[in-house]
């Protein structure tokens, strides 16, 4: 086998690492997770001892499997072969994140293209209102003919949806800008636009927070307003999750580089958060524009 | 063993040629065929079902012989010596297009006859069915008569785990109903399905469809029964703990037998107390939402 | 097994130091850790691809467990055993279960093992990882247990999952989510790891049109695996929220549509029915052309048909859903587009027949099983076809015609399958033969009573019988006693093959290293020793 200790010395060798007590400890953790969300939702009383302690072993699991892989490159243990398999696992890990926004994008589209107009009354399903929905006269936002959650108002697309749009624009610039100064060697001007990247980040967040707030308190528009509720708060909400994600994801990045990690040859991990933060960048276009905008 | 193997294909085949033989309505148990069922759509789906099945028995029986000339043949113990070649253009692209050839000639008729099914216009009388977990609504939406049909109590009581009774006395078994769907004969149904809480599914086999009954939605079939007699079929769409036991009966009767049941309905309901409210009761499709009830009470 | 260089979590902190420490702690590392610790830490492809195997056999056994509960409610009309819901959770867990416990972990298991030897390469490219697959289906399936003792029962509205049924579900609802998401992680998982391991592991000189036929029915599959997962995931996540967060995505109240889950889940469900039999394509066309001595007939057609089998199965999905109400439309390009499929798998049925054409052909038990793949699961693709005709299917739809239709592909398809790699590669594994003798007793006995299992399936279905129903009219009575009896007879002769299983394990004749060596099979992983020792092509061959 490209056995450790030899591999560190024989950049030939795939590095195949010995035993590891992560995917383990990565499993149970999520179990009892898992097993505590359940449990909340079933209002167990001791479930949110289930949750979080899950949760924090899910986070401990993350740190130190993470630390490991880092600690092993700094090493020196990983050969092109090896950076090159990583690089495929993101991608297609990013793939799979597209997917799952597919979902939830055809699932929009559904609403607004067929079912909403069909319980109005339009194309082959027009008995359907004639005889359960008599009253509905379907028009995008709806809550649906049952006017589930009562009337709402929307975020108009031109107000903080825009500026948002703006700043995830720019943070996508300012990584790039980042990554040429890593790549030029100049570290000042990375560590300056990549903490700019997560600053934005995070402020993006903080914007889209305090649009919810809005959405609940003044608009009354909630994840039970119908089928527009439902699909805009599951579409922005995992969006901001993931940005979320991303940002922590930037924010680990940057503490490497002040640790003084990657060089302008090899910087996978950087590459692999910018590929995942221009990820997040234009699924939120795809949201600007179908959720807020059309 | 490649003896076993031939005598087990040939079997196979055999059985499904012998599924023809089924076909016999009468025949209950062993039954190994679809039914050609009373109505001319039934007809012609039987029709479409014993074309594409007679086009998989003729190629399965022209793939699996040579399948098994090879197995009886080929064999290292009868000191055969393999050839080497390991393709062969001009076969390659026979194979693929003799089945689109064959599957082409199949789309044809099943898209005419998927047309003539969707076509329910011109219809004579509308029934509205709502499923419910685990009854039917029968609503005739132009004469105002409403009421559920639900497993006959001899059969629930049968079914119970350990209820002593011997099902095989018990005829009909799981297919019989307090109140039938009266239809009349020779008359084009348009059936509209709906549901009042989960997904069900309304089929008579003897007419040929199924159509799912989705709660808040309305789908449409429709049928023209030839022949009088009563025709049974079940709900087909998991919708719960009773999902076995919610039967479809039939009755389909001569126009005038129709038109005196229905007027006996009609007087019922007059009679009933306080027939409005009934008569919503029964009719609300859904009875949460208010918009059901005022179609209901437009009737 | 030393563990240095994973107890300093302190990610900012480490220095080269530690890891020289570690990677010191491993001179020891050419064998396998003793004990439990080694199959918890283990980063090794056949240690894993081990777990995955016996993993899916415990599942088959509890899954069919289940089936002979419900076949055995079946045996007769009229209520014997079970109270109808109870009746419902077993066929709904019964098919999770086979479906995403037995026959997947068993091809990941099998692509474990083989894929790396097959294409010389020292492991999968990320082997932590892929221990993370395997521990994370292990907790996804104690979730799906332990959601059988939960009050109300456990899910019960069937393995498709549909709303507002499933909503109805008691507190097993949650815990049912979340294991199909942890098991959807771990396919992700899994999948992304066999891409990245063919993509950029192989041999020098084993270009792709080189490699064998299961790496490359595995890598399409991982490619099907990697784009609908995550669409499942989707939609069971809006299950959650419509349960408990008061969305309506699949209520018409609010707009939505109880249709909507249907497309989502097909979208996935479809492509998951060829996820489970490609790598069982892949399977069948090493096992023929080694005992037809004889090289696979039309390579380059098998790869292309598969490749556009994954591709249709993206756009076929609604031929589940032929009874919902589509638009005339609809149904009509679902109807054409699903009998396509029969054209490309029609080119593989033909390519392996030809394979054996003018062959030198033996009979070992993996031949065996191949050859019944072969008619049976054509017999499946038939119904299959005949159900794609959308008129028909509105007769055809939810009976038993449809559960013989996918059980014949599953079961005689894609388990025999399975079945007849371990025979082919169990030597290999091992390092002992099977009891040929026993083996071939088990094959007859699995591959009639199989028949006489679904069969009759068929002519029940036609009949009239619904599926998913725990009691039936007595005009059903005489084929759901042969198929019961069918059931018992399949199931015990299962267990023949888990005691011959077990017993290679423990011993038996000694295996060359090419196992069946008159036969001449080719591929890599009949140059290495058997067993195939611990690491192997440390150095990668050269293939030319
Ligand atoms: C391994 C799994 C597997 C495989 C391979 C298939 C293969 C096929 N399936 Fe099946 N199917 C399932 C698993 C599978 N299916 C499951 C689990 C369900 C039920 C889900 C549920 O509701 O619970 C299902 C349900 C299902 C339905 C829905 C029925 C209904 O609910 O009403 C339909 C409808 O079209 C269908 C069609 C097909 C077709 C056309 C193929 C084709 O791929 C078959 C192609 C093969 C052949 C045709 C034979 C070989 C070809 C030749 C010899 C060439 C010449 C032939 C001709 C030209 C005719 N399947
Ligand atoms: C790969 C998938 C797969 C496999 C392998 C099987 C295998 C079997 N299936 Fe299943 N089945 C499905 C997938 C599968 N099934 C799916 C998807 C459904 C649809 C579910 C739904 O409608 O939602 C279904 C539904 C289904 C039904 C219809 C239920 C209903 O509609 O109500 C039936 C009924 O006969 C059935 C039977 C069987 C049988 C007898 C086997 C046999 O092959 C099983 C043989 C194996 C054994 C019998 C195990 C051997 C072990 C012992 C005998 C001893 C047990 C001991 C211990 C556990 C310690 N299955
Ligand atoms: Cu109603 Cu099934
Ligand atoms: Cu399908």
């Amino acid at each position: 086998m490209a056995h450790a200790a030899h591999t560190a010395h024989d950049a030939g060798k795939y590095y195949i690492p010995h035993g590891s007590k992560w995917p383990i400890v990565g499993s149970v953790s999520l179990f009892t997770m898992m097993l505590g969300a359940a449990a909340l939702l079933n209002g167990v009383n001791i479930a949110p001892y289930i949750f979080w302690g899950g949760f924090l072993a899910v986070l401990y699991m993350f740190y130190g499997w993470f630390g490991t892989v880092i600690g092993e490159n700094q090493a020196g243990l990983y050969n092109e072969g090896v950076d090159k398999s990583f690089r495929m696992g993101m991608m297609w890990f990013i793939f799979s994140e597209v997917m799952f926004f597919g979902a939830f994008f055809g699932a929009l589209y559904y609403a607004r293209q067929l079912s909403v107009p069909w319980l109005g009354g339009e194309g082959s399903k027009f008995l359907t209102n004639m005889f359960l929905w008599k009253e509905y006269d379907p028009a995008w936002p709806t809550n649906g003919p049952a006017a589930v959650g009562g009337a709402f108002e929307t975020i108009p697309a031109f107000g903080l949806p825009a500026i948002n749009t703006a700043i995830l624009l720019t943070s996508g610039v300012t990584i790039t800008i980042a990554h040429h100064a890593l790549k030029a060697g100049n570290r000042t001007v990375l560590k300056i636009f990549l903490a700019l990247t997560f600053l934005l980040g995070f402020l993006f967040v903080g914007l889209q927070a305090e649009e919810y707030m809005h959405a609940y308190h003044e608009l009354n528009l909630t994840l039970g307003s119908g089928v527009y509720g439902s699909t805009f708060f599951m579409l922005t909400g995992f969006h901001g999750l993931h940005v979320t994600l991303g940002a922590i994801m930037l924010v680990v990045i940057w503490l490497r580089v002040m640790k003084g990690h990657f060089t302008p040859q090899h910087h996978f991990a950087f590459e692999g958060v910018a590929w995942y933060w221009h990820f997040v960048d234009v699924v939120w276009l795809g949201l600007f524009i179908f959720v807020y905008w059309l | 063993m490649p003896k076993k193997m031939v005598r087990r294909a040939l079997a196979a085949t055999a059985v499904i040629g012998l599924s023809l033989l089924g076909s016999n309505p009468a025949m209950a148990a062993w039954t190994l065929n679809l039914r050609e069922g009373v109505t001319e759509l039934s007809r012609e789906i039987y029709g479409l079902h014993m074309l594409i099945l007679w086009v998989c028995v003729a190629i399965a029986v022209a793939v699996f012989s040579v399948m098994i000339y090879s197995i009886a043949t080929f064999r290292k113990s009868k000191g055969a010596v393999p050839a080497t070649f390991d393709h062969s253009t001009g076969a390659e692209v026979t194979w693929t297009i003799i089945p689109v050839v064959i599957l082409v000639a199949m789309a044809i008729p099943a898209a005419r006859t998927l047309v003539k099914i969707e076509d329910a216009s011109g219809s004579e009388l509308t029934v509205k069915v709502t499923g419910y977990q685990w009854k039917w609504q029968y609503d005739y939406v132009d004469h105002g008569v409403a009421f559920f049909s639900t497993l006959s109590s001899r059969h629930n009581e049968a079914r119970q785990v350990d209820s002593g009774v011997d099902v095989r006395q018990v005829d009909d078994y799981l297919l019989d109903v307090d109140n039938p769907l009266v239809v009349p004969v020779g008359k084009k149904v348009r059936v509209l399905v709906t549901a009042a809480d989960v997904i069900h599914n309304w089929w008579v086999p003897d007419f040929g469809l199924k159509k799912d009954a989705i709660p808040g939605y309305i789908n449409e079939l429709w049928f023209r029964a030839e022949k009088v007699g009563t025709y049974r079929g079940q709900c087909a769409e998991l919708c719960g703990r009773d999902h076995g036991f919610m039967p479809v009966v039939v009755r389909v009767v001569e126009q005038a037998q129709f038109d005196t049941w229905i007027a006996g309905q009609q007087a019922a309901r007059q009679a009933a107390a306080a027939p409005a409210a009934q008569a919503a009761a029964t009719v609300a499709p859904i009875a949460i939402e208010t918009p059901a009830l005022r179609v209901a009470a437009a009737e | 097994m030393s563990e240095t260089n994973q107890t300093h979590p302190d990610v900012l902190s480490r220095t080269h130091h530690d890891v020289e420490v570690a990677a010191q702690g491993h001179h020891d590392d050419h064998g396998p850790a003793r004990g439990i610790a080694r199959w918890l830490t283990t980063t090794n492809h056949k240690d894993i691809g081990t777990m995955y195997l016996v993993f899916s056999l415990v599942m088959f056994l509890i899954g069919g467990a289940m089936a002979l509960v419900i076949r055995a409610e079946l045996f007769m009309p009229g209520m014997q055993l079970v109270d109808p819901q109870f009746f419902n959770t077993m066929t709904t867990v019964h098919a999770l279960i086979m479906v995403f416990g037995a026959v997947m972990p068993a091809t990941v298991g099998l692509g474990n093992w083989m894929i790396p030897l097959q294409i010389g390469a020292p492991d999968m490219a990320l082997p932590r990882m892929n221990n993370f697959s395997f521990w994370l289906l292990v907790a996804a399936f104690s979730l799906l247990i332990l959601s059988l003792f939960m009050p109300g029962g456990g899910p019960a509205a069937g393995w498709t999952l549909y709303p507002p049924l499933v909503l109805q579900t008691g507190d097993a609802f949650p815990l049912a989510i979340f294991a199909i998401h942890l098991a959807g992680a771990s396919s992700i998982m899994g999948a992304i790891n066999i891409i990245v391991t063919i993509m950029n592991l192989r041999a020098p000189g084993m270009s792709l049109l080189k490699m064998p036929m299961f790496v490359w029915t595995w890598l399409i599959t991982a490619y099907l695996l990697i784009a609908v997962m995550p669409v499942f995931a989707g939609a069971v996540t809006m299950l959650l929220t419509d349960h408990f967060f008061g969305t309506t995505f699949f209520a018409a109240s609010g707009g939505g549509d109880p249709v909507l889950y249907q497309h989502i889940f097909w979208f996935f469900g479809h492509p998951e029915v060829y996820i489970m039999i490609l790598p069982a394509f892949g399977i069948v066309s090493e096992i023929i052309p080694t005992f037809s001595r004889k090289r696979l007939f039309g390579y380059d057609a098998m790869v292309y048909a598969t490749a556009s089998i994954a591709f249709l199965s993206f756009i076929v999905w609604a031929h589940h859903m032929f009874t919902v109400g589509m638009p005339l439309a609809g149904e009509m390009f679902f109807m054409l587009s699903t009998m396509l499929i029969a054209v490309p798998t029609g080119v593989k049925v033909f390519n392996w027949t030809a394979t054996m054409w003018k062959g030198s052909l033996t009979f070992e038990t993996p031949m065996l099983f191949a050859l019944a793949f072969l008619f049976l699961f054509t017999i499946g693709g038939f119904s299959g076809l005949m159900m794609a005709i959308a008129p028909v299917d509105f007769q055809y739809h939810d009976t038993y015609f449809i559960v013989a239709h996918f059980h014949y592909v599953l079961v005689p398809g894609a388990v025999f399958a399975i079945m007849a790699a371990v025979y082919y590669w169990m030597p290999k594994w091992t390092g002992h033969m099977y009891d040929e003798r026993l083996a071939r007793i088990h094959f007859w006995m699995s591959a009639i009573f199989v028949n006489v299992l679904f069969f009759p399936q068929h002519f029940l279905g036609l009949a009239g019988m619904p599926r998913r129903i725990p009691d039936y009219s007595t005009q059903f009575a005489d084929w759901n006693m042969v198929s019961s009896i069918g059931a018992f007879g399949f199931g015990l002769s299962q267990l023949l093959f888990v005691y011959i299983v077990w017993k290679t394990a423990r011993g038996g004749v000694k295996a060359t290293a090419e196992v069946w060596t008159d036969a001449r099979p080719q591929g890599l992983e009949w140059t290495v020793p058997s067993p195939a020792p611990y690491h192997t092509f440390d150095e990668a061959p050269l293939v030319k």
